[in-house]
């Protein structure tokens, strides 16, 4: 067999599935954004039109549900990494060598309880009444839910997906380059900030990667603690379910989509794409 | 600066178990609205649970969906995975771009194209939305994880084995049952646990495109979650779900290690 057809016979299959089903069926959700519904009929109305894109930018609601929705997005991640990069700096450069793997395991163990079940152990513990409010001093004194609950309970979730990245960076990371710096004069704090976050930081911009992502479209854990508060997901998920007007429903979600797209070819060069 | 430091991991620790050693008391906490601290102690619930049809057809439904997407995704993953080592060929940075997206972008982005593609396409065939719509759905998105972990090991390998099992005389396909495929054994099957927990724990994608009365584990507790009086019984499954959670960590660490334990992004 020549070169070219071992390789037709290995990527016929994926690309039909990848780059035909998953890219043709994006590409039409795309081009379904540009469509309309019929208000009377409720029919889709399959003519070129700007009318869902002119509604997202004039109504506030949609413009402040998508910042409050960056918002999160934004916070989760430096939550996570301000919590993760300590986590990880300990596991990697300060624990004992037998220590270490057992760290790695109690740390990502978390990752294979269900997403669901985790966000409904949250939904218990904030609870009006319950654990987190009683060891605050009784009802109402927790944060309850809402939007604070929300940003807490994500970065709960996706913790472990920073952790394991940044780790990964500091494990790679040679223990010279750090002793170096501290002959140097440096001192831990300094050595910290001045190498070792710079060397890391895209092992940190892999677990933004998910961090980001993942809250980004979440729609779920905002129903579980979130109260009343809506995300692009909720508005999304509303307009395909209740109100049963794709197109709109496909707008509101080419802007997740947009933005994770300009953060993936952003964050392409600086290489973290690898360390996913 | 050292002592810090293990303050922070020991109260990082605590932030991620405190929640779900909460889920595994109340499991046992005899008052139905879970009031704390637990009175008195009972196994009503997972009495209850285990006799709770809804449940066990949803687990049963969960189980499936898994292991079809998983078997899809070990073939399509391994196929780009050889091709993006072994050929150079034009697109493939686009590629491994393309493979990442269906877990880079936002679960609901991708739930409502594979509905709509699924309606427009598979509908006009008349094949409606079922389970194997969401096996197609989950393995969309754990394609990635088997490529990872084979891409990482075929990098690491290289080609040598598989040249002198050509120079010895081996037929290509005695090769590759003899040298390749036990290289990749193990980082098949890292992937493939990491793929099956994937699809086991979805549920945004699986929304969009299960079929009416297509129940995975994560609906029924989702659907069951608002209904006060099914609290205990969700409650159990939650925990049975956690101590299950254990399992695909010390099937990894008998396989490879304590360090292979960790992968479930892929390294």
């Amino acid at each position: 067999m020549s070169p070219r057809v071992r390789l037709a016979a290995l990527l016929a299959a994926p690309v039909v599935w990848l780059v035909v089903a998953y890219l043709g069926a994006l590409a039409t959700l795309f081009v379904s954004a540009f469509w309309t519904v019929n208000g009377f009929t409720g029919a889709t109305v399959k003519r070129f039109s700007l009318g869902n894109f002119e509604t997202i930018l004039r109504e506030d609601v949609y413009r402040t549900v998508t910042l409050r929705s960056v918002g999160v997005a934004a916070a989760v991640t430096v939550l996570c990494a301000v919590l993760a990069l300590p986590m990880a700096y300990f596991m990697a450069k300060v624990a004992s060598a037998r220590a270490r793997p057992w760290l790695v395991i109690a740390v990502l163990t978390p990752l294979w309880a269900s997403y669901l079940v985790k966000a409904y152990a949250w939904r218990v513990l904030l609870a009006n009444g319950g654990p987190l409010d009683t060891l605050l001093g009784g009802p109402g004194r927790g944060p309850g839910y809402g939007l604070p609950a929300v940003v807490l309970v994500l970065a709960y979730l996706w913790l472990p997906y920073m952790i394991l990245p940044v780790y990964a960076g500091l494990e790679r990371l040679p223990d010279s380059v750090l002793e170096a710096s501290a002959d140097l004069g440096a001192r831990g704090w300094r050595t910290f900030r001045a190498i070792t976050v710079p060397l890391i930081v895209p092992s940190i911009v892999a677990g933004a990667v998910f961090t980001f992502s993942l809250s980004l479209g979440d729609y779920i854990t905002v129903q579980i603690v979130g109260g009343k508060t809506q995300l692009i997901g909720n508005l999304v998920y509303a307009n395909v379910g209740a109100a049963n007007n794709l197109p709109f429903a496909a707008a509101l979600a080419t802007i997740p989509v947009l933005i994770m797209v300009i953060y993936l070819v952003a964050v392409r060069r600086s290489g973290a794409l690898e360390e996913l | 600066m050292r002592l810090t430091l293990r303050v922070v991991m020991a109260l990082g620790l605590a932030f991620i178990y405190v929640p779900l050693l909460l889920v595994l008391v109340n499991s046992v906490n005899g008052d139905r609205t879970f009031a704390w601290p637990p009175r008195d102690i009972t196994t009503r619930w997972w009495a209850a649970a285990w006799a709770n049809d809804g449940a066990r057809q949803a687990l049963i439904t969960s189980v499936q969906a898994a292991l079809g997407a998983t078997a899809i995704a070990l073939v399509l993953g391994s196929l780009v995975a050889f091709a993006v080592h072994r050929f150079a060929f034009f697109g493939r940075d686009t590629l491994s771009l393309l493979i990442v997206l269906p877990i880079a972008l936002p679960g609901i982005v991708t739930g409502i194209a594979l509905d709509s593609a699924w309606r427009s396409v598979m509908g006009e065939l008349g094949i409606g939305k079922g389970l194997f719509s969401v096996v197609v759905g989950h393995a969309t998105f754990c394609v990635v994880t088997i490529y990872n972990n084979v891409l990482a090991r075929l990098r690491r390998t290289g080609t040598s084995l598989e040249e002198a099992s050509a120079d010895l005389g081996a037929k290509p396909w005695q090769t590759f049952r003899y040298v390749t495929f036990p290289l990749l054994r193990s980082a098949l099957l890292a992937g493939g646990l990491l793929s099956f927990a994937l699809s086991f724990d979805e549920i945004i994608v699986t929304t969009f495109t299960a079929g009416p009365g297509v129940t995975t584990l994560p609906i029924w507790i989702f659907t069951n979650l608002f209904r006060p009086n099914q609290a205990p019984v969700v409650n159990v499954v939650a925990a049975v779900l956690i101590v299950l959670s254990v399992v695909p960590v010390w099937l990894a660490q008998r396989l490879a290690g304590p360090a292979a334990g960790a992968g479930r992004t892929g390294h």
